[in-house]
């Protein structure tokens, strides 16, 4: 093991991924020589070559289209948005092509070895072009797995999980985590389960979902109950879609209580979905509402982006709310 | 309306070959400040010439300072104009005033010869109470409706089509003007460039598609971004016209600018213009090109400076003089600096601005959220330095006066 932070674990993963398997290839606007503007794909031209990891016109719709085409061929694609909020000019070919490939044609032709990677969310004072969290859009996609880490760890199983997962993977970069997280990342080839999620820390008085870079704020705020005498446990979502209805359940089973908190807006964000789900199947265990902590239902600000942010006093109060009721 | 369309018949499978494009450069202004033989200048009085020189001196001077600000760690972020002056006050120059112009993001000089105070980009900058943009996006992406500027977006090319539109615009309320919009060649790639073209031809837009082809988008070179001779062999596809300038001339843009104007608002068909410039800087304060590029490639480009180039031109004429140059500078640079700390000491946005603007009239769910994070930031006033103290100032309520005129106030003409 080493210690490496997630940009790091990422470059590992797609390092790890190219050489086991030529058939991968890496793209993207500024991805090639310069290694991406975050440096994600730092390298891989100088070892795999210009055919293989390249710079790519500046054109998103473009970038997934010629993904679309490349996967559809048989190749592995692990295209690079530069930002999440600019994956929006490859909307259609995202929601339309990629997701609908397979069920289209009957299963003639799939896009399963297409990867899109876009680091997202706010925190880093990019005002609201550079902050979006947009995967609930994706969510409501069928055809489509999309997938977020918490920490380089998750970061490296992740990314090689999507890479070889026979569908197509959006996988979001929680980018505020990109420098700031680090930790201990095997160097063998490793991959993490899709469509699981994980019980971070066990707790009895709520359960608290998250995913991406939101999973710190939620510990954060456990921190805080903890010393109020709130045991919370903590679920990491990590695939968004398709989502482990499953695992939330059981613990709302055992907790009775139930707090989601993501970054994106409230109204129409992923949390609107688990609660209704959860509401479903555990309406008799509930002993409180279950609660949503998110961004606000207005555009991502610069300034008053701490205003803005669901952080963990947002979280500490809703827990003591729902504990409250 | 069916257009007629050529049908010219050959026997024989001969391909038209792309490679057969190539467009010349339109140059008028030597770098030591005379003219190329034969070449003429525009029509350019003093008056003009040196309103021109100053928002390009201005840029210069800001870029240096807000640059160095940046690295003092007094603002986040900030995107230099340096090397492309003469591209964009030259073509800015040959508009009318009231013309529209849509920016992409690197144009600060074209907001500088309209008039735009050093107060006006530094509230922006620091996104201050005073900031037009309310705080809300990050530094550089200014905007006017005063002076027709209409605030820069960051996804790249999303103005390019709007430009269209807004010309069509113009040109249906009978107006006497066009639209400019500033473009990159990195987002001449997006699929709204081509969107935009497109629809102008067909529509006949009076608008200017400018390009400012100056070699890198981020660290990604022109050769990896086209494969063709540049952006301007495009028009040929939308039947348009089409001029190839030297970016760093201050003559011939504005001259090649002048005509565009002339030809669009006359005869309502657009025009492109593809200025061949460089970057002499980074791309953005959070980039390093030594990464992509050598200091060599840099440095041949710096003899090339448009600025010295027009500078020499207007002393060769005995308008401008060595000590003028000197002292405007200094009075530039201090009054740059002290506008700054002005604006940084401003108290930022108050809560409100969060909530406002994202409809004309706050949503029952706006004011909800509204109310719900007053309350929440009553009781951690620590972890909110930049609203605690100021939250009983603020209100969320719908019968605000501006919203009467909160639609399309640059069609209006006020602030
Ligand atoms: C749709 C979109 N994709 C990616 C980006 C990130 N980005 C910002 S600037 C830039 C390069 C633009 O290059 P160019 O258009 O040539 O203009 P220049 O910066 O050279 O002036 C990129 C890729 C963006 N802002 N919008």
């Amino acid at each position: 093991m080493a210690k490496r932070n997630m940009l790091q674990a990422i470059n590992e993963a797609l390092d790890t991924a190219m050489a086991a398997d030529e058939k991968v290839m890496c793209f993207g606007e500024d991805v090639g020589g310069f290694g991406g503007v975050f440096r994600a794909t730092s390298n891989l031209q100088e070892k795999f070559g210009k055919a293989r990891c390249f710079n790519t016109p500046l054109v998103e719709q473009g970038i997934v289209g010629f993904a679309n085409g490349l996967a559809s061929q048989g190749s592995i694609a692990v295209a690079e948005i530069q930002f999440a909020d600019y994956i929006f000019p490859a909307f259609d070919q995202i929601v339309n092509e990629t997701a609908k490939f397979r069920y289209r044609s009957g299963n003639l032709f799939n896009v399963g070895g297409l990867t899109i990677r876009a680091p997202y969310g706010g925190g880093i004072s990019g005002g609201h072009y550079h902050s979006q969290s947009p995967e609930a859009y994706f969510a409501h996609t069928p055809g489509l797995k999309v997938v977020i880490p918490r920490n380089p760890h998750q970061a490296k199983g992740l990314l090689l999980a999507s890479i070889r997962d026979p569908d197509p993977v959006i996988f979001f970069e929680p980018k505020r985590l990109y420098r700031a997280s680090s930790g201990e990342v095997p160097e063998s080839d490793y991959e993490l389960p899709l469509g699981e999620a994980e019980v971070t820390r066990e707790g009895s008085d709520i359960t608290l979902v998250a995913w991406g870079a939101q999973m710190e704020m939620a510990e954060k705020a456990a921190d805080l109950a903890d010393k109020e005498g709130i045991s919370c446990e903590i679920i990491d979502l990590r695939t968004i879609l398709p989502w482990d209805a499953e695992t939330v359940a059981e613990s709302v089973f055992k907790t009775g209580r139930l707090l989601v908190t993501h970054e994106a807006p409230l109204t129409g964000g992923f949390a609107g979905e688990i609660a209704a789900t959860i509401q479903e199947h555990c309406f008799l265990y509930l002993e409180s509402p279950i609660s949503r902590v998110t961004g606000l239902d207005t555009p991502f600000p610069l300034t008053l982006e701490k205003e803005y942010m669901p952080d963990h006093l947002k979280i500490f109060e809703a827990i003591k709310a729902s504990v409250n009721f | 309306m069916t257009t007629k369309q050529r049908q010219d018949v050959i026997h024989e499978a001969k391909f038209m070959d792309g490679d057969e494009f190539h467009i010349a450069v339109f140059k008028l202004l030597q770098q030591d400040g005379t003219l190329y033989d034969g070449a003429k200048a525009p029509k350019l009085d003093k008056e003009k010439a040196l309103r021109i020189y100053r928002a390009m001196l201005f840029t210069r001077v800001l870029d240096e300072r807000m640059l160095a600000a940046q690295r003092q760690g007094r603002l986040s972020f900030y995107m230099q104009c340096t090397g492309e002056e003469a591209a964009v006050v030259g073509s800015t120059a040959a508009l009318d005033d009231d013309d529209m112009i849509m920016a992409q993001y690197r144009e600060q000089a074209a907001l500088a010869y309209r008039g735009f105070s050093v107060d006006e980009f530094m509230n922006q900058m620091f996104g201050n109470e005073k900031d037009y943009g309310k705080g809300r996006q990050m530094p550089i992406h200014y905007g006017s409706a005063k002076l027709n500027y209409m605030t820069i977006s960051s996804p790249l090319a999303t103005q390019i089509p709007q430009a269209a539109g807004y010309a069509y615009g113009q040109k249906m309320a009978g107006q006497e003007n066009c639209t400019l919009v500033y473009f990159g060649e990195g987002a001449a790639s997006e699929g709204d460039f081509h969107a935009a073209l497109n629809m102008a031809t067909v529509h006949h837009a009076p608008v200017i598609f400018f390009c400012r082809n100056n070699g890198y988008a981020i660290s990604t070179p022109a050769v990896e971004q086209f494969a063709a001779d540049g952006v301007a062999p495009r028009a040929f596809g939308y039947k348009m016209r089409v001029i190839r300038v030297d970016g760093n001339d201050l003559l011939a843009v504005y001259q090649a600018t002048l005509e565009a104007r002339h030809h669009v608002v006359k005869h309502h068909h657009p025009v492109l213009i593809e200025a061949m410039t460089y970057r002499l800087a980074a791309h953005s304060s959070s980039d390093d090109p030594s990464g992509y590029r050598s200091k060599k490639e840099e440095e041949a480009w710096r003899e090339k400076d448009p600025i010295l180039r027009m500078r020499r031109w207007l002393e060769s004429k005995k308008w401008w003089s060595e000590e003028e140059e000197k002292s405007l500078q200094e009075d530039m640079r201090k009054d740059v600096l002290d506008t700054m700390k002005r604006a940084q000491k401003l108290p930022p946005p108050t809560l409100d601005s969060l909530f406002t603007d994202v409809y004309a009239r706050p949503t029952p769910a706006l004011k909800a959220q509204f109310e719900q994070l007053k309350a929440h930031i009553r009781k951690y006033p620590e972890a909110y330095p930049k609203s605690a103290d100021r939250l009983d100032d603020t209100s969320l309520d719908d019968t605000r006066p501006e919203l009467e005129d909160s639609t399309n106030i640059a069609a209006k003409g006020e602030a």
